[in-house]
């Protein structure tokens, strides 16, 4: 038969168990999990908002990456490497850092949700040296125009 | 009378200056005009197979001890070796052919064929191994699943595999480990409106063996060429319609 | 008086099954870490490399997969062609065609270079690859033989034994023909790029495949002291007998054609009569030790109702089994491809040589571990289902069996003397 003291037993006992479990995770939280400190990216804005990427950065990426290898569409706006060049971190040595380093800003986020990122098997995860165009001398000789004189103007010579 | 002598000089200078300019603006306009119209299709627009990049290359005027299209090749796509021949990745290579009865040699460069009908397309389980509208033929990584099929299957030895785990890749040139790769045909470069890596370093080394351009455009050199002087497919007998053709084996 | 079939579970108690098993699964893990460690540091820790692209690991692959279908075969012969005394035998046979598979599977996936990407070749599909096809044929016959052998366990659906034994021998016909095809549609290289080699597949799946089932009967019968009567080992004998002569058909087929043709005279020569590791493979391994000697024990009546005869014959197809595997895909890759027929190469890629291949530890643990995968499923099935009978004797199972007469003049003389 349940007296009024172990009624108020019982309830003290609950109170106290939900207590203590809420206190243990918040400690947790608030002492061990790496929150993403996600660093600021060039310029004033990405080119997409934030939410939008956040949801659906990875579509973007699926659908991208067979525009531009299958049909050869290279468009910057969702270029894998303007994503890079934009949002690249550097170190104290102002060199950028790789997707090895957990500062990267890929890695920031995936650490934190624990989702391997696979790109960077294959893909530079930091911005390159600017490829060295030959400027003029890069043309093919036999463009459209077919002008011969496009081997001429290899090194700024005169017409 | 000194002032006359200023008055001219500075005139003199003034027409020294403007012509000079107007000089340079002429030289440099038109390539810079030539560039824009010569550069490749528009970015938003995907290639078509209008346009189909070939090679036509010269073995007579191929060097033996010249290995410029291996070294701008390895330079421009990030090919780092491991100093283990077996299985660092090759994407062109020297070859030497020598006839067996009259003991004659030629050099030859050799790299993926970019066949019209290829058959590491045709192996591929994934469907990984493609060809792009304009001829090009490609891995796609991102659905390889390291099979090697293709490398059976491939009559010119062109694919190689990445054997180690691989860092530092250039942007340009995506590459890892457990996947086949080719020869692109410096596809990142061709998008550009630029020649591949190859053909441009055998003109920096005076040999100009490597001739590339569109195999469909009339008007370009190597359709020309090919339509004037005769030309061959290595393993023609197959029928796979390479896009690479050599003279002088 | 004939005995009713009974299938039972076996027992399963001994040290000498526990330790069977440990050591399968100590094989297993060896395996595994095998794998790991190709797979985390690369391939360039094999001996595969850009001119050997398949090794070690593929061969017990193809050869797992190869007897898998061949396994089926008792069965078809019971289910399909009605044959009476090979029913007793089905259950066990449709067993070990999934675990062999299996294990053969498990041995190419792990060796692929991204075997992550697993679910992408099950997702994406060039339907012009026979290697494309190949995956869907052995997912489906992985999926009909384990419908067929429930329709041979439950009383029931036995009745629909025969249609379901039916569609998965076509299948696993077809299914055959795609893996000799993985090396017959190749036209880059010499060894390859033959019509024989999907109806060569199909013959050496039945030699394969029925000298592993009659080796597991063999130790599953002596292990668990259950009877193994002669006509039954006879029958398999003649019947392993007349599958390694087809083979030996065909393969001498294959290469008199090939010796024909004076385009093929290179590679003829490197196999047959070359300086190297093949020609022994081939006439030591595949014919002397796989064709001739268990072509003898299976024939010479000498051997007749002999179980060590049988169990060594076996041994000897499994043997030569391997042998030809090593030639047919190494040899195959290493003979060089013929670019500039007739002329000399020579390239830093290793054009126009003789590529060489030395296999590691890692492959030959990956490949193992294949067999055991396969060993393990079979001896952890048959434990927990019924798919050994508890008697393979004369009396049970043979339809012509006579009781054996008391001769009375025989005893009473004995007697008397």
């Amino acid at each position: 038969m349940a007296t009024r003291r172990s009624a108020y037993l019982r309830r003290y006992a609950l109170f106290a168990s939900l207590s203590i479990m809420v206190s243990i995770i918040s400690v947790t939280v608030f002492a061990g999990a790496p929150v993403p400190d996600i660093p600021k990216g060039k310029g004033d804005k990405c080119v997409e908002d934030t939410q939008f990427m956040r949801e659906s950065h990875m579509d973007l990426l699926l659908h991208q990456r067979d525009d531009t290898l299958r049909r050869g569409i290279r468009t910057k706006k969702h270029s894998l490497k303007e994503c890079i060049a934009c949002h690249v971190v550097k170190d104290s040595n102002n060199q950028a850092i790789s997707a090895a380093n957990p500062k990267h800003f890929c890695r920031q986020c995936h650490d934190y949700a624990s989702v391997n990122i696979d790109c960077f098997q294959c893909h530079a995860s930091k911005p390159g040296k600017k490829s060295v165009s030959t400027g003029l001398g890069t043309i093919r000789p036999d463009s459209e125009f077919g002008l011969a004189e496009a081997h001429s103007l290899k090194g700024g010579d005169a017409l | 009378m000194k002032q006359q002598q200023n008055k001219i000089d500075t005139y003199r200078r003034k027409f020294l200056g403007e012509g000079v300019a107007l000089a340079a603006t002429v030289t440099i306009a038109p390539g810079v005009l030539l560039h824009n119209i010569a550069r490749a299709k528009p970015a938003e627009e995907a290639v078509t197979s209008e346009v189909r990049w070939g090679f036509l290359i010269d073995a007579n005027k191929c060097a033996s001890d010249c290995n410029a299209c291996v070294t701008a090749c390895n330079e421009e796509n990030g090919l780092t070796g491991f100093d283990r021949p077996e299985t660092d990745a090759q994407w062109i290579r020297k070859v030497t052919v020598r006839d067996k009865q009259t003991n004659f040699s030629v050099n030859l460069p050799m790299m993926c064929q970019h066949c019209a009908e290829p058959p590491c397309v045709d192996v591929c389980p994934t469907g990984a191994s493609m060809k792009r509208e304009d001829g090009i033929v490609l891995v796609d990584k991102h659905i390889c699943i390291g099979c090697r099929y293709c490398m059976m299957a491939c009559p010119y030895k062109a694919r190689s595999f990445v054997h180690e785990t691989l860092t530092d890749q250039l942007p340009d040139m995506p590459r890892g480990k457990g996947t086949v790769e080719s020869c692109t045909l410096c596809v990142h470069r061709v998008d550009r409106g630029e020649t591949p890596a190859c053909a441009e370093a055998c003109v920096d080394a005076e040999k100009g063996a490597i001739l590339f351009g569109d195999l469909n455009d009339a008007n370009s050199d190597i359709a020309k060429r090919i339509a004037a002087e005769a030309s061959t497919q290595v393993r023609g007998d197959l029928r796979l319609d390479p896009g690479v053709r050599y003279q002088g084996i | 008086m004939k005995k009713t079939l009974t299938f039972r579970e076996i027992d399963g108690n001994s040290t000498g099954y526990y330790g069977l098993f440990g050591v399968l699964l100590i094989l297993i893990a060896c395996g595994l870490g095998a794998a790991y460690y190709m797979e985390h540091n690369g391939h360039y820790v094999t001996g595969m490399s850009n001119q050997i692209v398949w090794g070690m690991p593929h061969i017990f692959a193809i050869f797992l997969i190869v007897a898998a279908s061949g396994a089926l075969n008792v069965a078809s012969i019971a289910s399909v062609f009605g044959k009476p005394m090979y029913k007793p035998l089905a259950p066990l046979s449709a067993l070990l065609a999934i675990s062999l598979l299996l294990g053969g599977l498990c041995v190419l996936v792990l060796d692929l270079g991204r075997p992550d990407r697993l679910i992408v070749a099950m997702t994406y599909y060039n339907l012009k690859s026979i290697f494309a096809w190949n995956i869907l044929l052995y997912n489906g016959f992985m999926a009909i033989v384990a419908v067929y052998i429930w329709t041979m366990l439950e009383r029931r659906f036995y009745k629909y034994s025969s249609t379901v034994g039916l569609i998965a021998f076509v299948w696993r016909l077809i299914l055959t023909t795609g893996t000799g095809s993985i090396f017959g549609f190749l036209v880059a290289r010499q060894a390859y790029d033959a019509a024989i080699m999907a109806p060569m597949f199909i013959l050496m799946s039945f030699a394969f495949g029925l000298a592993v089932y009659a080796l597991v009967l063999a130790v599953a019968y002596s292990g668990t002291g259950r009877p193994l009567g002669g006509a039954i080992v006879e029958r398999l004998r003649k019947l392993l007998g007349v599958f390694v002569a087809a083979v030996l058909f065909f393969m001498t087929i294959y290469h008199l054609t090939n010796l024909y043709a004076t385009e093929h005279h290179g590679i003829e020569a490197f196999i047959l009569d070359g300086n190297n590791v093949f020609t022994g493979l081939f006439w030591l391994g595949f014919i002397l030790i796989g064709s001739i000697l268990p072509l003898v024990l299976c024939f010479s009546s000498g051997f007749k109702r002999s179980l060590g005869a049988l169990s060594a014959a076996a041994i000897l197809v499994i043997a030569g089994g391997f042998s030809i595997m090593y030639v047919i895909i190494i040899g195959g890759q290493a003979y060089p491809l013929e670019m500039f027929p007739g002329k000399e190469v020579s390239s830093s890629f290793y054009d126009g040589v003789v590529a060489h291949y030395s296999p590691t530890i890692w492959e030959f643990g990956l490949g193992l571990s294949g067999f055991a995968m396969a060993l393990v499923v079979v001896l952890f099935a048959v434990k927990i289902l019924r798919f050994l009978p508890i008697s393979l004797a004369d009396s049970v199972v043979d339809p012509h069996y006579k009781e054996p007469e008391i001769v009375e003049n025989a005893e009473a003389a004995t007697e008397g003397a």
